[in-house]
C-alpha cells in the first residue's frame, strides 16, 4: 500500500536565517491518524507549511500518496485538504461562499460544491450561518467553517494545525468524534497539538519533533509504555513529625508539600496507608501536570 | 485537467466580482462622482469658454478621456488593493494550497479590474449622455482599447499588489505616478498643442497612447498614429504578464 505521506530528509532555512527544519524523515501510512506532537517553535507548522506549498522548501522530498511535490505538484495538492493554525478566510464573504469557491478552486462545479456545502456545513453544525460573514461567527464557529472548507474536495488526506487551539471541552469533544468518524471512512488524518492527552485519545500513531527534528516516531502504544510512572504532589496538612514514605520515590517540595513518583500498576492504596498510620492528613493531591515534559525529558535522556 | 482550471477560473473570477460588488459604494460611486465633477466644470462650465477643439467641443473632446481615465484607476486599484488584502488576510493561501496554475491566478484577479472598469467605464459613459451626445467614429477601436487598456493596468496593480507590504504601498503608486501620467496624458488637452519639447518628452508616457488610440475611436482624431498605441498597449501586457507570472509562481512575497 501507498503511504499517505513520505518525508525525507527535509531541510528548512527561512530568509531571517531561522532553522525550522534539520532534516526531518516521517512516514505515514495510509488510513492513519497521526499526531505530530511538538512544543512551540518545534517546527510542525513549518512542516505542514511545506506539505501544502505554503513555505517553500531548502532541500528535501516530500511524497503525498506517492506524488511527489517537485515533479508531480498538480495531483499532490489534489489529495490534501489543509486546516491551518490561523484563520485565514476572507472575514467578509459568507460561509457558503467561503467554502463553495474552495472547492471551485479544487476545480469542483459550482453545482456539485453547493451540494457538498450543505452535507459538510450540516455535518459542522454551520448550515443555519450559511449566509452569514465569516467574521460575525464565533471561535469555535471559525475553526469548524476551516474543517469544512479543507472537507469540500473530499481529500484523501487531512492536515489539520492545532485544530483545537481555544476551543470548549465540550467542543473539543465533538471535533474528536467528528474526526474519528472521518478516519473510520477512511481518510487519513494528521493533526499537530501540544497536547499528549489529545494525541492519546485520538491517534495510532505519533511523531515528535523538537528544535527541527524528529525525536521519536513511533505507535502511540509504544510510547505510553515510556511513561511508566506519574508525579503525584499531596498537600498535607502541618503535622508533628515528618513523614517516611517507604517503597516510593519521594521528595519534598516544601514543608508541606510532597511530590511522589508513583508507577504504573503501582497503585496508590499504599501510599494512603502509609499517611494514616503516621497520623498525616492529606489535604489534596494532583497529578504532576504536565506528562509531556515528562515524556520530553525522558526522550531527550535516552538519546543522550 | 482543462476543466478543471476553467471552473478554478470561475471560481476566482466569481469571488472577484462579488467583492467590488459588495463594497460598491468604495468601487464604483467616488469614480462616477469625480468625473460627473469633472464634466461639469471643465466641461459645461469652463469648456464653454474654450472653443474648438480638433473641431469638437471641448466638452465632446475630454469625454473619452475621462472615461479612459476611470477605467485606468478603477482597474489599477481594484487588482491591487484585492490582491493586497488577501495576503494581508492570508485568504491568498485558499489559493496557493490549490492546484491552481498562476495563469488561472492572473487571469482571476484580471478579469475582476476588467469587470469593474467596464462597469465604471459605462457608468461614466452614461453620465456623459447628459451632457453631449454620443459621438463614435469607430466601435472596434473603442472596445479593443478599452478592454487592452483595463488588461494593463489590471496587470500594473496586480504587481503593485505583489510588492506592496502595508496598505500605503497600494495607494502610492496610483497618486504618485498614476495620476500625474494620466494627467499629463492628455486627458484635457491636445499633446499637438504643446511645444515641442513637451510633445517629446510626453511620449515617453505610455498613458498618451492609451488616451490617444481611445479617443481616436470616439472622435477619429489622433496625436499618435493608432498602430504605434495597439503596439505599446501590447508591448506593455506582454511585459506585465511575464513579470506578474514569474513573480508568483516563484512564490515572492507569498511563500516563505
Ligand atoms: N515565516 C517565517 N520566517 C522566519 N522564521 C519563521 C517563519 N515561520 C516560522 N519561523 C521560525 O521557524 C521555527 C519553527 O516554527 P513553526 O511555526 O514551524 O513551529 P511550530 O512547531 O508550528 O510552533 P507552534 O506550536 O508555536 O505553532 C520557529 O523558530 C519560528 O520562529
Ligand atoms: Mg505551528
Amino acid at each position: 500500500m501507498t503511504n499517505a505521506l513520505e518525508i525525507k530528509d527535509l531541510k528548512k532555512v527561512y530568509a531571517t536565517g531561522v532553522e525550522a527544519l534539520r532534516g526531518i524523515d516521517l512516514t505515514v501510512v495510509a488510513g492513519d491518524f497521526y499526531a505530530l506532537l511538538g512544543p512551540n517553535g518545534a517546527g510542525k507548522s513549518t512542516t505542514i507549511g511545506i506539505i501544502t506549498s505554503l513555505v517553500n522548501k531548502t532541500s528535501g522530498t516530500v511524497k503525498v500518496f506517492g506524488y511527489d511535490i517537485d515533479t508531480d505538484l498538480v495531483r499532490a495538492k489534489q489529495q490534501i485538504g489543509l486546516v491551518p493554525q490561523e484563520f485565514n478566510f476572507n472575514p467578509f464573504e459568507t460561509v457558503e461562499q467561503i467554502v463553495v469557491n474552495q472547492a471551485g478552486y479544487y476545480g469542483v462545479p459550482r453545482k456539485e460544491a453547493l451540494k457538498r456545502s450543505e452535507k459538510y456545513l450540516k455535518q459542522s453544525d454551520l448550515w443555519e450561518k450559511r449566509h452569514v460573514r465569516a467574521r460575525m461567527l464565533s471561535g469555535g464557529m471559525k475553526r469548524r467553517l476551516m474543517i469544512a472548507r479543507a472537507l469540500m474536495h473530499e481529500p484523501r488526506l487531512l492536515i489539520l494545525d492545532e485544530p483545537t487551539a481555544g476551543v470548549d471541552i465540550e467542543l473539543r469533544r465533538e471535533m474528536w468524534d467528528f474526526l474519528r468518524k472521518l478516519n473510520e471512512n477512511g481518510t487519513t488524518i494528521i493533526l499537530t497539538t501540544h497536547y499528549l492527552e489529545e494525541a492519546e485519545m485520538l491517534c495510532r500513531n505519533i511523531g515528535i519533533i523538537q528544535t527541527g527534528e524528529v525525536i521519536e516516531n513511533t505507535s502511540m502504544k509504544n510510547l505510553l509504555a515510556k511513561l511508566q510512572f506519574e508525579t503525584f504532589i499531596f498537600d498535607l496538612a502541618p503535622y508533628e513529625k515528618e513523614p517516611v514514605i517507604t517503597g516510593y520515590q519521594s521528595i519534598f517540595e516544601d514543608q508541606l508539600t510532597l511530590a511522589v513518583e508513583v508507577e504504573r500498576n503501582q497503585g496508590i492504596n499504599d501510599l494512603f496507608e502509609q499517611f494514616s498510620a503516621q497520623g498525616i492528613q492529606v489535604l489534596s493531591m494532583r497529578n504532576k501536570s504536565n506528562r509531556l515534559e515528562e515524556l520530553f525529558l525522558k526522550i531527550t535522556e535516552e538519546k543522550r | 485537467m482543462f476543466n478543471l482550471y476553467i471552473t478554478a477560473l470561475k471560481s476566482l473570477a466569481v469571488k472577484e466580482t462579488n467583492r467590488y460588488l459588495r463594497i460598491w459604494v468604495q468601487t464604483l460611486v467616488p469614480p462616477v462622482i469625480t468625473t460627473s465633477l469633472y464634466f461639469v466644470i471643465f466641461g459645461n462650465l469652463i469648456g464653454g469658454r474654450i472653443g474648438q477643439m480638433d473641431g469638437f467641443s471641448y466638452m465632446e473632446f475630454i469625454v473619452p478621456g475621462l472615461i479612459m481615465m476611470s477605467v485606468i484607476t478603477s482597474s489599477y486599484s481594484n487588482v491591487a488593493s484585492s490582491f493586497f488584502s488577501q495576503k494581508f488576510q492570508k485568504n491568498i493561501e485558499e489559493l496557493l494550497i490549490a492546484p491552481v496554475p498562476t495563469h488561472v491566478i492572473i487571469w482571476g484577479f484580471v478579469i475582476g479590474g476588467l469587470g469593474r472598469s467596464i462597469l465604471v467605464g459605462t457608468l461614466v459613459t452614461l453620465i456623459s449622455l447628459f451632457f453631449v451626445p454620443l459621438h463614435v467614429f469607430s466601435w472596434f477601436i473603442v472596445i479593443v482599447t478599452l478592454l487592452m487598456t483595463a488588461i494593463l493596468f489590471s496587470l500594473a496593480g496586480l504587481l503593485n499588489g505583489i510588492f506592496a507590504q502595508s496598505f500605503d504601498d497600494v495607494s502610492i503608486v496610483p497618486t504618485f505616478v498614476l495620476q500625474p501620467l494620466t494627467y499629463l496624458g492628455g486627458v484635457f488637452y491636445a499633446i499637438s498643442m504643446l511645444p515641442p519639447v513637451w510633445q517629446a518628452i510626453s511620449k515617453i508616457n505610455p498613458i498618451v497612447y492609451m488616451i490617444s488610440g481611445f479617443r481616436y475611436g470616439f472622435l477619429g482624431t489622433i496625436d499618435v498614429p493608432i498602430g504605434l498605441s495597439m503596439g505599446i498597449l501590447v508591448l506593455f501586457i506582454v511585459v506585465l504578464y511575464s513579470v506578474c507570472w514569474y513573480l508568483i509562481d516563484r512564490g515572492r512575497g507569498l511563500r516563505s
